[in-house]
């Protein structure tokens, strides 16, 4: 991952709750093997809708969005963060987000900023009024900056050393491989593993050989 | 405060949190590093693979040099983008499907591809194989992958870089959840089926309402359930926003689990069962949050708008978003209205439907099949009506074949279909058309999920079986 330490720009207001990933990316778009190329897909539905913020000039080329809570929710499809990046957002401003949504903007670089909902609605009113207005999200030095906000960013500060290093963490979990190895010996013997274990295609009985039992 | 007199209050506030949650306990069993100020790394004993969010994390591998650490620990499947009737996957759909199996083949991940006799949703086929144990720690690049909590694991969708770092490392590194209870206590009211408990469970908690945790279903109500109902109330913790969602293993559970492929055998069996029985939440553990439901409140609900909390039960109406208090949800019911072209004020029984789904991870199980053809046997589908049932998984299709519910279905004029996610997504060749309403057994109805400019109302097998026959939104029981 690229390194992540400072994103300032403009930013769009998009003020809707529980923005689904249905809506960041729908499943038509989900098609490729790639991790890029995306950028089409974001917000597809509603960009055919004029009015929609994105297709707002003045909201050409903002870095940041600015969202209702809950965002994100929805299908775990990381596409939705690789979209809003292909469509060159770089971070998102809401009062809350969905824990999965949240999980892959993280892996992907895009930072999801969680403010309190009077400041979301602060810059959200403020990005309306004036679409040139600047924020800055500091990830170095853990600050958010819009709008006369200067509050602090909530990111713990594992999560900042990923970003700004731009580390990989594949890399950081198999520095601790003996201990993943340790767990393996200590692991109970009857837990399943499929390779080689009975239901071979085709075996003899029906892993639903379903006992007739009634619903209750 | 003085010292003195704040000290004996905390006594008692730690005395009532003696014990532990299944939660806690089956998360302290997967720790695998734990360090201040990091999120713990903990161990996956399953790892379910689909073809949609898996062929970038493969490509990771191979660009890396890594491989799978377990490949024994690794199944994957084709569900998400693939037909279900016997034409041919579009090019697209192709190219995912022929990379899985090329990806399977080069890491040794054994897959059940379209055709073999174990395939199917994966969150289907992994249950019914017996896979899925209590106090697992399950993960797949979905986030249905909540279902598999009805027997007491740990199970959680995640991203495609998740998916890339569990196939290298077997590990996944998650910040600890909060706990949060949700007792349903009592008798469920006639016709209110699992799919309603849970619809009623998010519309009282709201599609945030389970962010950042792990829920618990507890109570005589979510007991009552088989093991079947519990995973259609598990597998939509995700609508609620909860990391995952959980029910305590017990003899139901164990009795399901028994002689199933993946099951311990013998001695192995025995121990097993002990382990899982020393899973439930113990007496005294408290949960950071609770929520309490009387079951006697639940009814058979509809959604009426585009998020899962939107419900309203059968009897009820399409409500005024003028009525509504909180102004974010205000404006999110008039676009919703205005989406689904509903009226406020509408009864919901008055509401014509034009296509009805029977299917997906949530309702595709043999119960549900068999709840639902119950309610046609012997009737035929409202004329004009497209009405399709898609069997969760090829032994569910097998099961109900010999069951005879493939004839029930065709004669009242349902489409049998091949197992996969289907109608649920909007991304293989089962989708609505613009502006076409359906009732579905599937778990989402976000604008546009099953296809541009679909309308999707979320329902039970059994109302979605009782909606095609009158046309409009029915009980069971409204059907002469």
């Amino acid at each position: 991952m690229e390194k992540v330490t400072r994103i300032a720009g403009r930013a769009a207001p998009l003020d809707r709750a529980d923005v689904d990933t249905d809506q960041i990316i729908p499943a038509s778009y989900l098609k490729r093997l790639e991790r890029t190329g995306y950028g089409d897909g974001l917000f597809s539905a509603w960009r055919k809708d004029p009015a929609f913020v994105l297709n707002d000039a003045r909201y050409a080329g903002a870095s940041v969005l600015v969202a209702g809570p809950n965002f994100g929710c929805g299908s775990s499809r990381e596409h939705a963060a690789w979209a809003l990046r292909d469509g060159g957002f770089r971070a998102v401003i809401a009062p809350s987000f969905a824990d999965i949504f949240r999980s892959n903007a993280l892996k992907v670089g895009v930072v999801p900023v969680r403010l309190a909902p009077a400041q979301v609605e602060r810059v959200m009113r403020a990005v309306e009024a004036d679409p040139a207005t600047e924020v800055e999200i500091d990830v170095a030095a853990g600050r958010v900056r819009a709008a006369g906000i200067d509050a602090a960013l909530d990111l713990d500060e594992f999560t900042r050393w990923r970003l700004t290093e731009g580390l990989d963490d594949i890399g950081l979990t198999l520095r601790h491989e003996a201990d993943i190895a340790a767990y393996e010996s200590r692991r109970p013997t009857w837990l399943p593993q499929v390779a080689g274990a009975p239901a071979a295609e085709g075996s003899a009985r029906s892993a639903t050989a379903e006992k007739s039992r009634g619903n209750t | 405060m003085p010292a003195a007199c704040a000290a004996p209050t905390i006594v008692s506030a730690l005395a009532t949190r003696t014990g532990t949650t299944l939660a806690q306990k089956v998360w302290a069993k997967h720790v695998v590093r734990s360090a201040q100020g990091e999120p713990d790394l903990l161990y996956v004993d399953l790892h379910l693979v689909h073809e949609v969010t898996s062929p970038q994390a493969f490509d990771g591998l191979r660009v890396a040099g890594r491989k799978v650490r377990r490949p024994d620990l690794t199944l994957a499947t084709m569900d998400h983008n693939t037909p279900t009737d016997d034409k041919r996957p579009d090019d697209l759909a192709q190219k995912q499907i022929e990379a899985l199996v090329r990806n399977c083949e080069e890491f040794g991940v054994r897959l059940y591809p379209l055709g073999s006799p174990e395939q199917g949703i994966v969150h289907v086929i992994s249950p019914q194989l017996g896979l899925t144990q209590p106090g697992m720690v399950i993960v797949c690049g979905d986030s249905h992958t909540s279902t598999h909590g009805a027997f007491g694991a740990i199970a959680f969708g995640i991203g495609t870089s998740e998916v890339e770092h569990v196939l290298a490392t077997q590990t996944i590194a998650q910040a600890r959840p909060a706990t949060m209870a949700i007792t349903v206590d009592g008798a469920l009211p006639r016709e209110v089926t699992a799919k309603d408990v849970i619809l009623g469970i998010i519309a009282r908690i709201g599609v945030g309402g389970g962010a950042g945790a792990i829920v618990e279903y507890r109570g005589s109500a979510i007991r009552s359930l088989s093991m079947e109902g519990r995973m259609t109330v598990c597998n939509m913790s995700i609508e609620a926003g909860a990391r995952a969602g959980t029910v305590a293993p017990d003899d139901v559970t164990f009795a399901y689990l028994e002689g199933r492929p993946f099951a311990p055998k013998g001695t192995a069996w025995e121990r097993a069962l002990d382990e899982w029985r020393s899973l439930a939440t113990d007496d005294g553990a408290a949960f950071d949050r609770e929520v309490r439901i009387d079951a006697a409140s639940m009814r058979p609900y509809v959604t009426w708008g585009t998020n899962p909390a939107q419900a309203e039960p059968i009897d009820g109406a399409v409500p005024d978003p003028d009525a509504i208090e909180d102004g974010a949800k205000r404006e999110a019911a008039r676009r919703a209205l205005a989406y689904q072209s509903l009226r406020p004020g509408t009864p919901i029984r008055d509401i014509a439907v034009d296509a009805v789904f029977i299917g997906s991870c949530t309702n595709g199980r043999i119960e549900d099949l068999r709840a639902a053809s119950a309610v046609v046997a012997g009737r035929r589908v409202r004329s004009g009506m497209r009405a399709l049932v898609v069997p969760g998984s090829a032994r569910v299709k097998e099961q109900a074949e010999r069951e005879g519910l493939d004839r029930i279905f065709r004669d009242a004029g349902f489409e049998w279909r091949n197992a996969g996610c289907s109608m649920c997504l909007g991304m293989n060749p089962d989708v609505l058309r613009p502006g076409e309403r359906c009732a579905s057994t599937s778990n989402r109805n976000f604008e546009g999920r099953q296809g541009p400019g679909g309308r999707t109302h979320l329902v039970s097998p059994a109302v979605a079986a009782a909606t095609a026959i009158k046309g409009a939104f029915a009980l069971p029981s409204d059907l002469r």
